[in-house]
């Protein structure tokens, strides 16, 4: 899959049919931006594996969150979750994939591009956004935002500082994937909806940030009609017609014809979004109390983050100063 | 002012996932259910409910977007959940709603060339519909068609509907699509911003942009407009290819 820089999504723009974008894992996209000290909106840089090799021309402090790729700065090992210093020369590399699929790499002060339609996500259709519209490719030069400098680090080398995200929500992969109903759920057969909520399905490697197709045993709809199209979501689970679902993701298109079985919830896109090939899940219904509680406790989770860094980052700034003082 | 529907027509809500909700009309492409999804949308886009992310008007279905974690801190009542509280919104919105067409619409005049290089797919429709090439052109280039919607691909325009004569189906497998074709699928026409894998049957092309990303608003239609397509010739395509009009086609 390809590298992009992404934020949490451009939004308002649907009716014109450009798609939202954004990172596949929003959740440890905004844990990134957190440890760092910046907005759970800063653009970040989505990675997966073999990843690049990314050669830092000035000091920067940078977390890295979701998958678990081994990085490495001068081949000294960068755990994931913790901010870190990366002094200038220094050279980021990801080593083998370790867990997971999406690994977001954040910088403090965030990454000096310039916003579409008030967003930093890439829009490879539209061939806007992001870095020049574009997945990012060797001998690229992504400049940083002012505010590197601020914590005058500069004669020291790599080093980890002192905090972490220790209650990751999210971090945990089970299989179960909880589901709101969708529209189009009771156009399937009695045995298709038995099949749906017993059988496994199956990432298959045809998936990409448009959608992950499933494999399992086919599902059927009774005799329906074509479905006229109407908007559809990151998360929609989709019934195509050989049988087969696929569930939309970060890339999704605006707008779809394909008898809508129902939708992820939020919470769960994180979870869903990290799968690999040939991984399997399971498909549980829930109502809106649960799925909106989810989400409200992963909201108030990362506000208590955001704060709980800056603070972090403050006392950290004040002691080097001191030190250097 | 004459309202369009009176009364208004069946409605049910659904959710799409825990972030939307769906204002559903009936599986039914209609002009008169479609003028109400776009009055909805633009009352919607010039009032938003609070917390409304944003809206996606569709042939008959409104879709609202909305902000879980705004929401919930904005309402009082705990007894209700924030999709309960959002389609309660919605629906004295419904109650209140003065059934107008919405935004100002455009007419919007788009020249096409309807030369077999770049109508691949005229001859098809031709034989299948046992049709004169040239009546295919005049019958595609003397209606004026409504913007039902946008989709598919930024600025794809739903547009419709065309003469039964030249309705056609889908192709079984996608083929490589160039930007500016203009295609028909079922008595639906539309126009292809981009390059892409595309299932319409192609029948001209358009030499102008539609889709610019240096532009506030980078595309050229919206929901609801109105566009009239005219023939022109190679030379012409040519022409305007190289020496585009500003602003492309509005008249």
């Amino acid at each position: 899959m390809l590298d992009s820089i992404q934020d949490l999504g451009r939004f308002g723009y649907q009716q014109f049919g450009i798609n939202p974008t954004g990172c596949m894992d929003k959740y440890a996209a905004s844990v990134a931006n957190c440890l760092v000290g910046n907005d759970v909106n800063e653009a970040v840089i989505e990675i997966h594996f073999p990843g690049p090799s990314i050669l830092f021309e000035e000091p920067a402090i940078i977390a890295i969150t979701g998958a678990d790729f081994n990085a490495t700065v001068n081949r000294k090992p960068v755990p994931i979750n913790k901010p870190v210093f990366v002094n200038k020369n220094e050279t980021l590399q990801f080593q083998s994939p370790k867990n997971k699929s999406q690994c977001y790499l954040a910088v403090k002060g965030g990454l000096h591009l310039k916003k579409w339609l008030n967003s930093l996500s890439t829009n490879l259709k539209a061939e806007a956004g992001g870095f020049y519209g574009r997945r990012l490719l060797k001998d690229d030069v992504i400049e940083l935002n002012e505010g590197q400098h601020d914590l005058n680090l500069r004669e020291e080398a790599f080093r980890v500082l002192p905090w972490q995200v220790n209650e990751y929500i999210g971090v945990d992969l089970p299989k179960e994937i909880l589901v709101i109903e969708g529209s189009e759920w009771n156009w399937l057969d009695d045995l298709s909806k038995k099949k749906f909520l017993k059988n496994p399905f199956f990432i298959s490697h045809n998936s990409d940030r448009m959608g992950f197709r499933l494999a399992s045993e086919p599902l059927q709809a009774s005799g329906k009609t074509e479905l006229i199209s109407s908007a559809v979501s990151f998360g929609t689970i989709q019934l195509l017609p050989d049988g087969q679902l696929i569930i939309l993701m970060a890339d999704h298109q605006t707008t779809g014809g394909y008898p809508r079985l129902g939708n992820v919830i939020s919470v769960h896109l994180s979870r869903l979004s990290q799968l690999k090939t040939g991984e399997e899940i399971h498909f549980k219904f829930t109502d809106h109390q649960t799925a909106e509680t989810l989400l409200i406790k992963q909201q108030q989770h990362l506000l208590q983050l955001q704060n709980a860094c800056k603070l972090r980052l403050e006392n950290y700034t004040h002691e080097i100063r001191n030190e250097n003082d | 002012m004459t309202p369009l529907v009176d009364p208004l027509p069946p409605y049910r809500f659904a959710p799409l996932g825990d972030n939307a909700i769906v204002i559903d009309f009936g599986n039914i492409i209609d002009e008169q259910i479609n003028k109400l999804v776009h009055s909805v949308f633009y009352q919607l886009q010039n009032d938003p409910i609070p917390g409304m992310i944003e809206a996606v008007p569709a042939y008959c279905s409104l879709t609202v977007f909305y902000d879980v974690f705004f929401i919930r801190n904005q309402i009082d009542d705990q007894n209700l959940t924030v999709f309960e509280w959002v389609r309660e919104s919605l629906k004295k919105y419904m109650s209140n709603q003065n059934i107008e067409t919405g935004d100002p619409q455009l007419l919007i005049n788009l020249p096409v060339c309807y030369d077999k290089e770049f109508g691949t797919d005229l001859d098809f429709i031709a034989t299948k519909n046992e049709i004169a090439i040239e009546e295919i052109i005049h019958l595609h280039s003397s209606a004026i068609y409504r913007v039902y919607m946008l989709g598919f691909l930024p600025g794809f325009a739903y547009m419709g509907l065309v003469n039964e004569k030249i309705s056609s189906p889908r192709k079984q497998q996608p083929t490589p699509v160039e930007p500016g074709s203009i295609g028909i699928a079922g008595r639906q026409t539309g126009i292809y911003p981009f390059k892409s894998p595309g299932g319409w049957q192609i029948i001209g092309r358009t030499p102008l942009k539609l889709f610019n990303k240096e532009k506030v608003n980078p595309v050229l239609f919206k929901s609801g407009d109105h566009v009239k397509f005219h023939s022109i010739t190679t030379d012409e395509f040519n022409y305007l290819k190289n020496n585009p009009p500003s602003p492309p086609g509005v008249g």
